[in-house]
């Protein structure tokens, strides 16, 4: 068989090497593993790399060029330099907005989300009963709470005649339409994503059944309280997935977009007060027409999430814990 | 060792009973706190599913919690929405666009997993920071030339450019996902595996997918979840009415022109949109959790 064939055929490639690699008797350390596992790699590595080229690095640098360049699908892309960098910096003022409606949406959820996530976990993680139950109700959220017809509700729950003004006049309190307002339009859109706590939470829970029994038999007996189990045991113990979680929040915060789609009808108001990065920029590329403007929002956006996280990494030598990794 | 407090067996019996009560009562003070958070948060839910159930007219008054006229007007209105076009047409496009980005992402993702995680490669370190630095690209920078690209091998308006990316293991997070859980699985099979002259193909198919069921699984429910959730990539490639899937055609409830002010048709409408992720979630359910908290074999 010609290695051309070989070479198309995965599963018999993977085993043409896995041959050869029994022919080796006894001397399975050193290269020759080494290289026949090189190439098995590879084929099963194939459909990732044939994404990575086409769908991901093509399209990025395409996006890159177009980002110096005026484009509006129809006709030909112009050069401009640095134009559409320089005119969202300095003369786009729903840009800066975006900016700030965006840093506002994640600097509250994703600490909000962590804080719920977490204290939620803890709180299942004591042996109690119906656990399944609980996690299963508080999840719930997370999987519903990124789809339009949950957008649909939050619009009419945070509307005048919503829930949440039912439930204020309950205590007395003058409701008013908070997704209409400028000043809590977002902080509607903000219960909404802290409201999918759940997907973190469990998680969390997930990390915690893995920390073993004895351990908290043993602080036990030397005398540690409660919470003292929790700041020296647990806490350390899942420093690597509150890592996870975060980076995994903020990625997704940066990038939200059909919440505040929905709620807004896809404009951003009220007075832009919704107006998050994505949204902007899904409004230049698709209604505006303004592919080269777009883009290089896209790449701002790209190297901010780079930012955001590069600090998230930095940041975990000094207090995420790999116990004996 | 033990002090003569211990050696008196009513004290201790009686100590026992008063810490056995005393966490029985902590317990239900924790349970009466966690159904009131879940109350809260599950409110609005319930609100909706009640005024689904409620004559149109009833929706916003003063009529109480629990519907005194109960009927399902709204689900017959709101899935004729759109006159001839009903919601069957939207429901169907969802489901293919599902059930092909699962087995695009269960194929795709885990035969690269399996080479992250199992083999021993040139360029292994490389690659798999590029494979996580991936997950972190948001989609905008692809997501403009992609669409050029796609419209212009007239892809626009066909699931293509929606399901072609999946059995090219274009979602990062599950190759990840199954790389952490099949890392975790013991050697020795594997190895036993070798010592039988089993190829790659083999040992990724009948011992590493078998044994990461768990992941797999996690990884369909996902799938399916993002999929059919999926707004933005299907509102800017599904433009065609009869091509709209779930949730862009509930967007048009928005559309001040096109649709009716019905509130009913809207919440029952939003209702069953999400009945299908809550069903597939909760039919999942125990694959799913022992994926995330097992280790792959008992």
């Amino acid at each position: 068989m010609s290695s051309i064939d070989a070479a198309n055929d995965p599963v018999l490639t993977a085993s043409e090497t896995a041959k050869s690699v029994r022919e080796i008797p006894r001397n399975r350390t050193g290269s020759a593993l080494k290289k026949a596992d090189n190439r098995a790699a590879y084929m099963f590595l194939l459909p990732w790399f044939a994404g990575i080229i086409l769908i991901t690095a093509l399209p990025m640098l395409v996006s890159l060029y177009l980002s110096f360049t005026n484009y509006a699908v129809i006709g030909l892309p112009s050069f401009v330099g640095f134009d559409n960098y320089v005119r969202l910096f300095t003369s786009d003022r729903r840009f800066i907005t975006s900016i700030w409606v965006t840093l506002k949406y994640v600097g509250f959820s994703v600490p909000l989300v962590l804080l719920f996530s977490l204290t939620i976990a803890v709180a299942l993680n004591r042996g109690l009963r119906g656990l399944a139950i609980y996690r299963s109700l508080f999840y719930v959220p997370s999987l519903i709470g990124a789809s339009v017809g949950i957008g649909l509700l939050w619009k009419e729950v945070f509307g005048e005649r919503g829930v949440v003004n039912d439930i204020l006049a309950l205590f007395g309190v003058a409701g008013r339409g908070w997704i209409n307002n400028p000043t809590f339009a977002l902080p509607s859109v903000i219960a909404l994503n802290v409201w999918t706590f759940g997907a973190s939470m469990v998680i969390f829970l997930a990390a915690l059944r893995q920390i073993p029994e004895s351990y908290y038999e043993a602080a036990s007996i030397d005398g540690a309280n409660a919470w003292q189990r929790f700041r020296r045991i647990t806490l350390p113990l899942i420093t690597p997935v509150i890592f996870f979680n975060t980076v995994l929040l903020l990625i997704n915060s940066f990038q939200s977009f059909t919440q505040a789609f929905v709620v807004s009808n896809g404009r951003g108001g009220p007075v832009d007060s919704t107006l998050l990065y994505s949204l902007y920029l899904y409004q230049q590329a698709f209604q505006q027409l303004q592919m080269g403007y777009a883009s290089a929002m896209a790449w701002i956006l790209l190297i901010a999430i780079g930012l955001a996280t590069a600090l998230m990494f930095w940041s975990s030598r000094y207090w995420v814990f790999y116990g004996d990794r | 060792m033990a002090t003569v407090k211990t050696y008196d067996p009513e004290l201790l019996r009686a100590e026992r009973r008063k810490r056995e009560n005393i966490r029985r009562l902590k317990g239900l003070g924790l349970h009466a706190l966690l159904i009131t958070i879940l109350g809260v948060m599950l409110y609005p839910v319930i609100w909706m599913v009640l005024s689904a159930l409620r004559p149109e007219t009833e929706i916003f008054g003063d009529m109480g919690f629990i519907p005194t006229n109960w009927t399902l007007e709204n689900f017959v209105r709101g899935w004729q929405l759109y006159g001839d076009l009903t919601f069957t047409q939207f429901y169907v496009n969802s489901f293919i666009i599902c059930a092909l980005a699962i087995i695009g992402n269960l194929l795709a993702c885990s035969m690269a997993a399996y080479a992250f995680a199992r083999l021993e490669f040139r360029g292994k370190w490389w690659l798999f920071a590029i494979m996580l630095g991936t997950m972190m690209l948001p989609i905008h920078v692809q997501l403009i030339p992609q669409y050029i690209f796609f419209l212009n091998i007239g892809w626009v308006n066909t699931i293509l450019p929606l399901v072609v990316p999946k059995f090219l293991a274009h979602d990062a997070f599950f190759i990840f996902l199954m790389v952490q859980f099949m890392r975790s699985l013991p050697n020795e099979l594997e190895q036993a595996a070798i010592v039988d002259g089993a190829s790659y193909w083999q040992r990724y198919w009948r011992i590493i997918l078998p044994l990461s069921m768990p992941a797999l699984a996690t990884t369909a429910v996902f799938t399916f979840i993002n999929t059919y959730n999926d707004f933005f990539s299907q509102l800017i490639y599904l433009t065609d009415t009869d091509r709209m899937t779930v949730p862009v055609a509930l967007r048009l409830f928005l559309d001040p022109s096109g649709g009716s002010s019905s509130f009913g048709g809207l919440f029952a409408m939003v209702l069953v949109s999400i009945g299908p992720v809550l069903g597939f979630f909760l039919a999942s359910q125990r694959l799913l959790t022992k994926g995330i908290a097992t280790q792959g074999f008992k």
